[in-house]
Parts: C-alpha cells; sequence; structure tokens
C-alpha cells in the first residue's frame, strides 16, 4: 500500500516536523507519495528538507508540487523541481526554471557535495550578501564577512561529517509575525548523512558520560565545540556559528536524528531543546539573522 | 626577511582564482606550500605572509593556516623563524583572533594602512610592553622599563617572554619589533 504523506500549507522548519511524523510510520522502503498540492508557503529549509527527504528513502518517492501555479512557478524559479526530478517522481507538469530575479533568493538551491562546492558558493553569493546585508538589513560591513563566514562554515560540515552531500539555500523574506514585518536573512543546510551522533561516537573526544544519544551529541556539538577529529582546532565552527548568531541577535537551530537545539533570541519563543522528535538522518541546520533597528 | 603572497599561493593550490581562503581542505593545501617555503629559509629568518589579496577568510582556514604555521614553529623551538601577517583586515582578523585565544597563542598583524597589532592570547603586561617596542623601536629592558614606569627586572622578564614567543627579536641588549614592513 502507498502512504500519502501530507505537506503542510505552510512548511518551515517546525511545520516540517509534521512530514517527518508522518514519514516515520513508513519504513524506507514503502512507497509514498508526498502530497504538496495545498502547501502555499515553503521556507528555505522546508525545500531542502523535502529533498533531503527524498534521499533518505530507497523507493523512489512520488512528489504531487503545489496546485496554486505561482507557488509552482516559485519552487521552479528557486531550482527545487531541478533537484527534485533526481530524487522524485514528480506527477504532473512543473514549470521549467528561470533566471532567478524575483525569488527572494540570496542563493538558490544548491548542492553540497565537496570541498570546491564551498569556495564556489562563497565567490557567488559574497558582493550580493555585502549588498544586502549593509543596504537592506542595516548591518555593518563587518557582519559581511562574518556572514560569508558562517555559511562557508555551515556548509563544511556537510562536506567534513555527512558523509553524503546536502543542500544550501539563502533567502531574505520579512518576517511578519515574529519581527513585525521587519526583514531576514536565512540560511538552510540539510542533508541526510550520518548525523552528529554517529559522526561523533567514535571520536576521543566524546563527553564520557553514561547517556549517549541525539541530544547530548547535539549539545557536545553545538554547544561546546566538540568535534569527531581529535585536533585541538577542530570544532571552531559551529563554535564560531553561534557567536555570529549570538552578536546579530541571530537565530540558529540544529536537528539531527531525534533532536533540535536552537539558540534562541530575544525576539523568538522557540524551544532551546527538542527531545523525541521523528527519527531524521543527518543533520539540518537554520541560521536567521534579522534587519537591525535603530 | 621574505614574503609571501598567501593570495598566490591559494591561486596556485587550488588551481582557481579564489580570492576566499575556506574550507579546511584549501586551508590544509595552502599551509604545506607556505611550509615547504619556510623549510626553504635560513633559521631565525622573519617570514611576512601577506593576506593583500586575500578576501575573507573562514575559521578553518584560519585554524589551518594562521594556528598550524605557529604551532609548528613552537613546536620547532629556538632556531625557527618567526612570522609575521600583513595586509590583515576586518574580514580576517575575527577568524585569527578566534583561533589564537584557542590555542593559546600570539601573533603580530600588520594592517593595510600600516598599524600593526597583537593579536591573540596576551598578557595586559605583554601587549603594554610590546607596544612600547613598536612604537619607541629598539630598546634595552631599561629604556623600556622607564617608557612603561615599570621594574626593569620584571619588564625584562616580558620582553624575554615576547621574544621566546617570536614576538619581538632580539639583538643583543636589545629587544625590536618584527617584521616592520617598510
Amino acid at each position: 500500500m502507498t502512504a500519502v504523506i501530507t505537506v503542510p500549507s505552510s512548511l518551515n522548519d517546525l511545520s516540517f516536523e509534521q512530514v517527518l511524523d508522518q514519514m516515520a510510520e513508513q519504513p524506507t522502503d514503502a512507497r509514498v507519495i508526498v502530497d504538496a498540492r495545498h502547501c502555499t508557503f515553503a521556507s528555505p529549509y522546508g525545500l531542502t528538507a523535502l529533498l533531503t527527504l527524498a534521499q533518505t528513502r530507497t523507493a523512489k518517492p512520488t512528489l504531487l508540487p503545489p496546485e496554486d501555479q505561482d507557488k509552482s512557478s516559485y519552487w521552479a524559479r528557486v531550482g527545487f523541481f531541478a533537484h527534485a526530478e533526481d530524487l522524485y517522481d514528480i506527477q504532473g507538469a512543473v514549470p521549467r526554471q528561470r533566471a532567478p530575479k524575483e525569488s527572494g533568493y540570496l542563493l538558490e538551491i544548491t548542492p553540497i557535495v565537496k570541498s570546491d562546492d564551498v569556495h564556489t558558493v562563497v565567490e557567488r553569493i559574497r558582493d550580493k550578501a555585502t549588498e544586502i546585508l549593509t543596504e537592506k538589513l542595516h548591518l555593518v560591513s563587518r557582519a559581511t564577512m562574518g556572514f560569508t563566514m558562517t555559511l562557508s562554515e555551515a556548509c563544511q560540515n556537510i562536506v567534513e561529517h555527512a558523509g553524503r552531500g546536502g543542500w544550501l539555500a539563502v533567502q531574505v523574506y520579512k518576517y511578519r509575525e515574529r519581527l513585525h514585518g521587519r526583514l531576514a536573512v536565512v540560511i538552510a543546510v540539510c542533508d541526510a548523512g550520518v548525523g552528529f551522533r554517529r559522526s561523533l561516537e567514535s571520536s576521543p573526544r566524546r563527553p564520557l558520560t553514561d547517556r549517549w544519544d541525539d541530544r547530548i551529541a547535539l549539545e557536545a556539538a553545538v554547544i561546546n565545540g566538540v568535534s569527531r577529529f581529535p585536533e585541538a582546532g577542530r570544532g571552531q565552527g559551529l563554535k564560531g556559528i553561534r557567536g555570529y548568531v549570538h552578536r546579530w541577535e541571530g537565530k540558529l537551530s540544529v536537528r539531527s536524528g531525534t533532536a533540535r537545539v536552537a539558540v534562541v533570541p530575544k525576539w523568538d519563543d522557540d524551544l532551546a531543546l527538542r527531545e523525541n522528535l521523528a527519527p531524521f538522518p543527518g543533520a539540518q541546520l537554520q541560521i536567521t539573522i534579522p534587519e537591525k533597528v535603530a | 626577511m621574505m614574503r609571501i603572497d598567501v593570495g598566490a599561493v591559494l591561486r596556485h593550490s587550488a588551481n582557481h582564482p579564489y580570492a576566499n581562503l575556506v574550507t579546511r581542505t584549501t586551508g590544509a593545501a595552502v599551509r604545506k606550500c607556505i611550509e615547504e617555503e619556510i623549510a626553504a629559509v635560513a633559521s631565525g629568518t622573519v617570514v611576512t605572509l601577506d593576506f593583500t589579496h586575500i578576501v575573507m577568510m573562514d575559521y578553518s582556514c584560519a585554524d589551518e593556516v594562521v594556528a598550524q604555521l605557529l604551532l609548528d614553529l613552537e613546536r620547532r623551538g629556538d632556531d625557527a623563524s618567526s612570522l609575521v601577517f600583513h595586509g590583515i583586515t576586518d574580514a580576517h582578523l575575527e577568524a585569527i583572533e578566534d583561533v589564537a585565544v584557542h590555542h593559546g597563542l600570539a601573533l603580530v598583524v600588520h594592517f593595510a594602512d600600516g598599524a600593526a597589532r597583537l593579536v591573540g592570547s596576551v598578557s595586559d603586561d605583554e601587549r603594554t610592553v610590546w607596544q612600547c617596542v613598536h612604537a619607541r623601536g629598539p630598546a634595552a629592558a631599561e629604556e623600556v622599563a622607564r617608557d612603561v614606569a615599570r621594574d626593569a627586572a620584571d619588564v625584562l622578564l616580558v620582553l624575554q617572554a615576547l621574544y621566546t614567543r617570536r614576538l619581538l627579536r632580539r639583538d643583543g641588549f636589545t629587544y625590536a619589533p618584527i617584521g616592520v614592513v617598510a
């Protein structure tokens, strides 16, 4: 029997959990239909996580794209369908990808597999990021360098630790509720690799504790800068990301396995820790840097 | 004195016209090239690493290039070369400071406008004495002690510590800034 997984109308990092809750009941080789027909909003996290989701399945899932032509066109513009074609059996015609002029995306959905991909992304995004962060988000120029560093380190986690390729997308949009209409730049980096627990499992720097699960592994890596590598200089990337996010009053969330930790700013009311979530391989990271107000 | 253009090393080792020093793989490749160049010079040489053509550097590269080179010199002991980091901007400084503090290292950086700064893990006394020597030029411990209004014996210990960490050079009884770029 084929299971239908319903994509919520608004797909973001939190509502994606509804997708995973439904998927948790399905063995990886079960046939599933991912029904996004009624999805009217998808964040960079939502779209990259949908691609990641398909990577976790041994049987190619079927995708029903948004019925609304505007939404479907938008997904095409940001490169979703171009990548989804290899991962999903897409039912029905979808628009072709065109130049992403009006998508609001600083960087359309981009596969990250090797070190060179990180270089390419950094070289591509730097000037545009500088312009948007200084002119639209009113951040000082120092923040733009930190932004590119943050992006680089976030992508390197895939290259160094995931064991398989992942996805990156960067978008600027208005946060109507949380930030009262302020702009924010959002980085989403998702992979379906080994995840933090397995990555750290054999590390000599792993915390000595009776309890070893996704939550402990996430806290060790994200909060305490523990890396699977024994060298003292490792693990600085996530620590640097956390510092950058804190400095510019941003938000960081990292999900891996069955847990999710978040560095939550004053403007948000997310939980710092979520446990016992539906299992999802790899690591999924989201960074939000808000517009600065006087 | 020897000068290494880190931008040129990056382009050569990556085989691409990259201007940003990012990813640990690239950092390790760049460091290996620099190590080969340093190995070819006489011990005690001041090597200037010129970052003028590096737009941005991430934490991983700061660790691979800056910290690992300094740690290697520390391991090699007294006869090793000294490193000075030239052409540093705000786009490099954050990552450099973070990794230096993490490893308990200190380094001398020269900004594009010619200003120099001691960066990383240093005590207040070390910073004060280093700034004094940098401002006045070669000086004996007694002269520095007068300038900073401290006991000469105490200042001598600090000067010696800065010399051992390759943050100053020593010529007989005088201590001088390293890698002053004309």
